[in-house]
């Protein structure tokens, strides 16, 4: 089988360096994946093709790119399921993070992120001389968000790094979640103040794509949101951050709603998310307000609790009970 | 000029743990790696690491006994009671850093059984522990702010009358060679299965460490002993974890039989991975295969358990030959894993010996896949290799601050040293004539080596192979190196690891011809019967003089097990 594969390339060493597609015809076999097809470019074609690979096996994480658009491990992704009908293919380098040359990309802002979530377990002292007793149940939860290989991929999909590189972003505050969820581990107070900060676990938009890209079912974004969830459950404080202060709001409000009245009221969740007296937030909101007003979609201020409310609350207070013997 | 008191090469397990116990004393220590640490090879350990814990009733002497028996008894046995001894405590640091191990009802460390041993003792995580340790390593080396050189590529030991006092290296990003100086160097620097074709290693496993410790005049040990893992993927050679073994899958050939019955009829898949190997081939050559592969079978496990504690075969048999191994059995054959012989060092990574028995390098130390301690011998035991990591990379770093505090920097001129490698790399770069391309050359002798030194060997298959390489080393003055430009040349970096593999595929083909029987992994038709009254020895060989590659041999230390017959 023929493919057409289109290389996104980049060369520092050139006087005025400037990104450009190349395109090689390489003969590819039915298990070929985008890996094997770029090591034959670069073995039999062009050794000065640069990319990060290793292990050929879904755990090294060297080989993060972006394949037709989209973030994969390209020793992961067979070809022929990524070929146009016209045997084409496009790969390009990992999104989010400047180019170094051709395919590998500057990994450093992604350390530094890693290392701003304090990586590393923090108990109780002292150790006991044998080892930390711990439920199974709980190390096999930690398994899956062990099995991080910190290629990158989730962030380089990221859609709120696209417009704020200051956010931690998924691989971090995936693994971030990985010490509030270990029983060993006593920083939760600690480790929630952190990531409530500017760039943490508030400012991800739920948008979904690196929960798409991971290549090992991760999920950074479930991690994330269950960060929040044990951020509003423990009562830390959203500190400082405006935007933690909201987000953690809006959380909190809408499930007092749902539980008041059996229904969303949005027109409320808007007043307690931003707070009764804000008056310059709550005026900054009329623009949207009369505009729904004037397309008759704005919600009545006030509503009657649903009928069969009961019911809602006891499945919240079901909720909240499982919750609870969860964390115990 | 970069300076330290102990510098580390390589930044798997055994370099991580090294840096880590340096860093902990509070030395100058830093970690020189050609890939980010977590990138190490050591991800691909799978399926667990050995510890004899008291308080579960096992017994370090048992553990230490397994461990000989497997070696076929070229093991030395001091460093194997070390390693067996401390295991324990090792294994509980490890939980207590951070690692996730899966645990049993009452919340303690969990086993499963692994090959060669009469009981359960592999602790686990899945089948990701090498994964597992290896990140929380990572954790643990950014805890303590490890200075890590992060993409960088050490060319060559810099020594002076048999000390070392430091390396010289390439800034890959940039291309810029600089030399670090080190009152104490340790290579951690793994393994060097791309000298066959296929393995299981990464691309990056090139023998590295040996080749620079072997050019700078330190001996390599047991080279001949590479093993073979009984259980690798049709095709890419990707490695499928001994852990579902452990967990009861079966091996079973073209006709249905579970065929080890026949070979081990006690251990059956279980037994020592020299054994399953030589059993598989066995099988293969007598026409019970399936296209040149046998068969193994998780199906009867059930979904759930698989899932649980299989997960990453699972997912790699589906990526890469699209068989799910809760419905399907899957073909596999023995592939190149792991190479038991290395530097050789003492039972503290050192490459020299202060007693004077043999000749190495002073200041230079050597841990996991690169050394040679010996305490696998001839065929290592699954899960043994994690465990050979963290003990010997923090012995090392032990014994390596030692010699820091003792020593002053070795004095050099820094101009010489970088100077002359960078004309060795502008002289690769300079190839415009005939010669071949890196890649083709790599092939041509990984595929001479697997032809020559594989499974079953004879002197004149691998008399073949080693005239090959030695063609091959002609050859390499020539190899085109395509890229001529600074900035991360990885091409460039292949070169050189290719110039490290020629070295050690040279040393591999002439242990091999050396050791006249069959231990272990070295499996000879022309000798098939191992021979304790001539063999029961090391083979150490040094580089030149000249071209020539000069043999020693040390006898192995026995403490408390004598030779017997080998049985599973």
């Amino acid at each position: 089988m023929q493919a057409k594969v289109n290389v996104r390339r980049f060369n520092p060493d050139e006087e005025r360096p400037k990104s450009y597609t190349q395109q090689f015809d390489v003969e590819v076999e039915e298990h070929f994946t985008v890996l094997d097809t770029l090591i034959k470019v670069r073995e039999e074609i062009d050794g000065s093709l640069a990319l990060r690979c290793s292990c050929r096996a879904a755990i090294c994480g060297s080989c993060a790119m972006r394949v037709n658009g989209h973030a994969v491990l390209a020793c992961k992704a067979r070809v022929s399921q990524h070929l146009s009908d016209d045997g084409q293919v496009t790969v390009e380098p990992a999104g989010n993070q400047p180019v170094i040359k051709d395919l590998v990309v500057d990994l450093e802002p992604f350390w530094d992120k890693l290392r701003a979530v304090e990586p590393y377990l923090q108990p109780a002292m002292p150790e006991p001389e044998a080892e930390y007793l711990a439920p199974n149940e709980v190390m096999l939860h930690l398994v899956d968000v062990m099995g991080c290989i910190m290629c990158g991929a989730c962030v380089s999909d990221c859609t709120v790094l696209e417009v704020d590189p200051n956010f931690l972003g998924p691989a971090a505050l995936a693994k971030a979640y990985r010490f509030v969820a270990d029983t060993r581990d006593e920083e939760d107070t600690k480790r929630l103040g952190i990531y409530n900060a500017y760039g943490g676990i508030w400012d991800c938009t739920r948008c979904g794509e690196c929960v798409q890209a991971c290549p090992k079912g991760v999920a950074p974004m479930d991690r994330i949101m269950a960060l929040r969830e044990k951020a509003v459950e423990s009562g830390t404080p959203p500190g400082s951050y405006e935007g933690a202060q909201y987000g953690y709001r809006h959380s909190v409000a809408f499930e007092e709603i749902i539980t008041h009245k059996g229904r969303l009221e949005e027109t409320q969740l808007v007043v307690k998310t931003l707070g009764m007296f804000n008056l310059p937030k709550l005026l900054g909101m009329a623009p949207m307000a009369l505009s729904a007003m004037f397309r008759r979609k704005m919600p009545p201020p006030i509503t009657r609790a649903a009928p069969g409310v009961g019911q809602v609350r006891r499945l919240a207070n079901r909720i909240r009970w499982n919750r609870l013997s969860k964390v115990e | 000029m970069y300076s330290h008191d102990v510098l580390v090469l390589g930044a798997g397990l055994a370099g991580m743990r090294a840096a880590l116990e340096a860093a902990r004393s509070g030395a100058n220590v830093a970690m020189l790696s050609k890939v980010y640490p977590v990138r190490s090879h050591s991800n691909a350990a799978q399926g667990g690491i050995n510890a004899a814990l008291t308080d579960r009733g096992d017994d370090w002497h048992e553990h230490a006994y397994d461990t000989v028996k497997g070696s076929d008894f070229l093991g030395d046995q001091d460093a194997i009671e070390v390693m067996c001894r401390e295991a324990g405590q090792e294994l509980i640091n490890l939980e207590h850093m951070g690692v996730i191990f899966n645990r049993d009802d009452e919340g303690r460390l969990g086993t499963r059984a692994f090959g060669g041993q009469r009981r359960a003792r592999t602790f686990f995580v899945a089948d990701i522990t090498g994964q597992a340790i290896l990140h929380v390593m990572y954790e643990q080396i950014l805890k303590y702010n490890v200075r890590v050189y992060d993409e960088w590529y050490a060319t060559t030991l810099i020594t002076d009358h048999g000390r070392c006092g430091g390396v010289v290296a390439m800034e890959m990003r940039t291309g810029e060679v600089h030399a670090i100086r080190a009152k104490a160097t340790i290579l951690a620097t793994g393994g060097l299965g791309r000298v066959f074709e296929p393995s299981t290693n990464a691309l990056i496993c090139t023998g590295d460490g040996m080749a620079l410790a072997y050019r700078a005049g330190a001996p390599l040990m047991d080279m001949e002993m590479v093993q073979y893992h009984p259980t690798t993927l049709k095709g890419s050679g990707v490695l499928l974890s001994e852990g579902a073994r452990g967990e009861g899958a079966y091996l079973i050939n073209s006709r249905g039989e579970r065929f080890m019955e026949r070979y081990a009829p006690n251990m059956m898949e279980l037994a020592s991975r020299d054994v399953v190997s030589r059993a598989e081939i066995t099988e293969i050559n007598e026409g019970n295969d399936i296209d040149g592969c046998v068969l193994l079978d998780c199906r009867h496990l059930g979904r759930a358990k698989i899932m649980e504690r299989l997960m990453y075969i699972h997912e790699v048999a589906m990526d890469l030959v699209g068989v799910d191994i809760t419905k399907d059995p899957v073909p596999i054959r023995p592939g190149v894993h792991y190479q038991m012989g290395g530097i050789k060092t003492d039972v503290d990574g050192r490459c020299w010996d202060p007693a004077g028995n043999w000749k190495g390098v002073e200041g230079l130390f050597a841990a996991g896949e690169t050394a040679c301690v010996s305490v696998h011998g001839g065929n290592r035991l699954g899960a043994n290799s994690l465990l050979d990591t963290v003990i010997f990379g923090r012995r090392s770093a032990e014994a390596a601050m030692d010699f820091a505090g003792a020593n002053g920097h070795l004095e050099f001129s820094e101009d010489t040293w970088v100077g002359g490698e960078k004309a060795s790399m502008q002289a690769l770069l300079d190839n415009n004539g005939g010669g071949d391309l890196v890649a083709k050359l790599r092939l041509d002798m990984a595929t001479a080596m697997d032809e020559g030194l594989g499974v079953y060997r004879t002197e004149e298959g691998m008399q073949q192979a080693l005239n090959a390489v030695r063609g091959m080393k002609g050859r390499f003055k020539d190899v085109i190196v395509q890229d001529k430009g600074k900035a991360f040349n990885t091409n460039l970096i292949f070169a050189l690891e290719l110039g490290c593999m020629l070295d050690c595929a040279e040393a591999i083909a002439v242990g091999g011809i050396e050791r006249k029987e069959s231990r272990g992994a070295h499996s000879r038709l022309d000798y098939a019967a191992r021979d304790d009254e001539n063999w029961l020895k090391h083979i150490l060989l040094y580089q030149g003089p000249g071209d020539q590659i000069t043999k020693e041999y040390v006898p192995i230390v026995i403490t408390q097990w004598q030779p017997e017959e080998r049985k599973y």
